[in-house]
């Protein structure tokens, strides 16, 4: 009888880890955002495939890495959603707890199946000042190994996280006005598109959650809508 | 890749991810008897027809429990989204779940897909879900509802009506349902045309739902004492738009000065 060869788990983990990372890496960026009204999501995207979307009244979602991975997870927090505001109420449908079930979920499938899921997502929830407890926006960041951590003012994910997380830390300010705080959003991923000096606001996917808006608040901005916010 | 830990459906429907994953949250009714016994509250006349702008949908406020009254304020028209509405007429309870998951519907469509389904696909929806509810309606809860919207596409307002088997029959002009449906009908008949301005849609629905009120015992009128006015819907190209009940008291006003001064039905 043959005997498999032996694999430490710290192996195994290790190398699921760079298998989603290397997926991760390839695609492009997605910023999250705080601004004056709301929150603003921006992600470079040429298709007419989403990237982000609406979750519920004060929720979006915004997915890096495989499509059609971060497209279930997207479907599954709409269901999750709908079910529990249609079992209780519409104020009872909380982002902390879908960004909880999708860290389940996705670190789920990162310990048991021999692939992990190659995506991250965000969870934003834009604050209701006549919700006690939730009047502050909240930003949740989900990784492919189904860990979970929460940001203030702004979140990056996917493609060069890491260099548009450091130019956001010197650059952003918190309270800007919808306009300089897309301006910015576009900048920083501009650094992300090597060799090209713009995005043009067409390469744009722009959504926002707004304070104002009743009942749903989620938004998707149109090509034009969006040039006239950039000023481009 | 199966994502664990949030069951099996992988439509776009809500009402079927309620019966595919929560079947606990339904209820089978072919197991139980004739639930009409128990005295469920009913919801009493709606009406529905089309003006220049689109489509009026009216309703009085009124539930009865056989001859009583079990609220004098429910409520019969809802929104289902911001371009159709729901008019629910017969067991109150049943109805407005109906209405609930029919605009949950809607709206998970809309986010599931990436966009809202045409007016036509919405009739269609409402459609299957009364027939699904066949079972209660053998048991006597039986739903019949009125469905209206503006279509985006044809540039105009569209009526539904429908029986309890999910047959799904359009109205060119007006249509009224419940237990003074009837009466609003016959109401609409003489007054109706599809040409008159908002103004004067307000004033043949109030019309229409006070001849109602005038022969039908189980539909309230207006009920100035209370302050209680019926529901009055407009949609149009906009979106919908409840009418107001200061405006309302003065459409009522007016009808009421014109019948005491010697007018005719209307």
């Amino acid at each position: 009888m043959s005997m498999p060869f032996y694999v430490s788990p710290e192996q195994v983990m290790a190398d699921k880890a760079e298998y989603a990372r290397k997926g991760i890496g390839r695609g492009k960026s997605s910023i999250t955002l705080e601004f004056d009204g709301g929150i603003a999501v921006m992600a470079e995207n040429q298709s007419t495939l989403s990237k982000i979307g609406e979750i519920y009244d004060r929720i979006a979602f915004a997915g890096v890495g495989k499509f059609s991975e971060f497209d279930q997870l997207r479907k599954i927090g709409v269901r999750y959603a709908d079910m529990r505001g249609y079992q209780y109420s519409r104020d009872d449908v909380r982002g902390r707890a879908l960004a909880n079930a999708y860290s389940q979920a996705i670190g789920d499938v990162f310990t048991r199946e021999l692939k992990p899921l190659e995506v991250e997502v965000i969870v934003a929830e834009v604050g209701d000042p006549e919700l006690v407890g939730h009047e502050q926006s909240e930003i949740y960041r989900v990784l492919f190994d189904g860990s979970i951590s929460d940001h203030r003012g702004f979140c990056v994910i996917g493609g060069s996280e890491e260099e548009l997380t450091g130019y956001l830390q010197t650059n952003y300010q918190t309270d800007l006005p919808l306009g300089e705080a897309l301006r910015l959003g576009r900048t920083a991923l501009q650094r992300a598109a090597e060799g090209q000096t713009a995005v043009p606001p067409e390469n744009l996917e722009v959504c926002l959650l707004e304070k104002a808006r009743v009942g749903r608040k989620f938004r998707r901005l149109s090509t034009d809508e969006l040039r006239e916010h950039l000023g481009a | 890749m199966e994502i664990p830990g949030f069951g099996t459906y992988r439509g776009a429907s809500f009402s079927e991810l309620l019966q595919v994953d929560h079947p606990q949250l339904t209820i089978d009714w072919s197991r139980l008897g004739n639930v009409e016994s128990l005295g469920v509250p009913h919801g009493t006349t709606v009406l529905a027809f089309q003006y220049s702008d689109g489509v009026l949908v009216a309703g009085d406020r009124l539930a009865t429990e056989g001859h009583r009254v079990a609220s004098r304020d429910i409520q019969k028209v809802y929104a289902t989204d911001d371009h159709s509405m729901i008019a629910i007429a017969g067991a109150a309870g049943p109805a407005i779940e109906m209405a609930r998951i029919m605009r949950v519907e809607l709206e998970h469509y809309e986010k599931i897909e990436g966009q809202a389904l045409e007016l036509d696909g919405k009739a269609n929806k409402l459609a299957q879900m009364i027939r699904a509810n066949l079972p209660a309606a053998m048991q006597g809860l039986v739903v019949v509802p009125l469905f209206a919207g503006y279509d985006l596409r044809r540039k105009q307002g569209r009526i539904w009506k429908f029986d309890v088997t999910g047959g799904r029959y359009e109205e060119a002009d007006f249509e009224a349902t419940g237990s003074g449906g009837l009466y609003a009908r016959e109401s609409l008949k003489k007054s109706h045309r599809s040409s008159v301005s908002r103004e004067e849609a307000l004033d043949i629905a109030v019309s229409a739902l006070t001849d109602a009120a005038d022969e039908d015992r189980a539909t309230g009128g207006i009920d100035m004492q209370r302050g209680i006015f019926p529901t009055v819907i407009c949609c149009s190209e906009p979106g919908i738009e409840q009418a107001g009940e200061d405006e309302l008291r003065r459409v009522y006003e007016a009808v009421l000065a014109r019948r005491s001064s010697g007018g005719s039905s209307s």
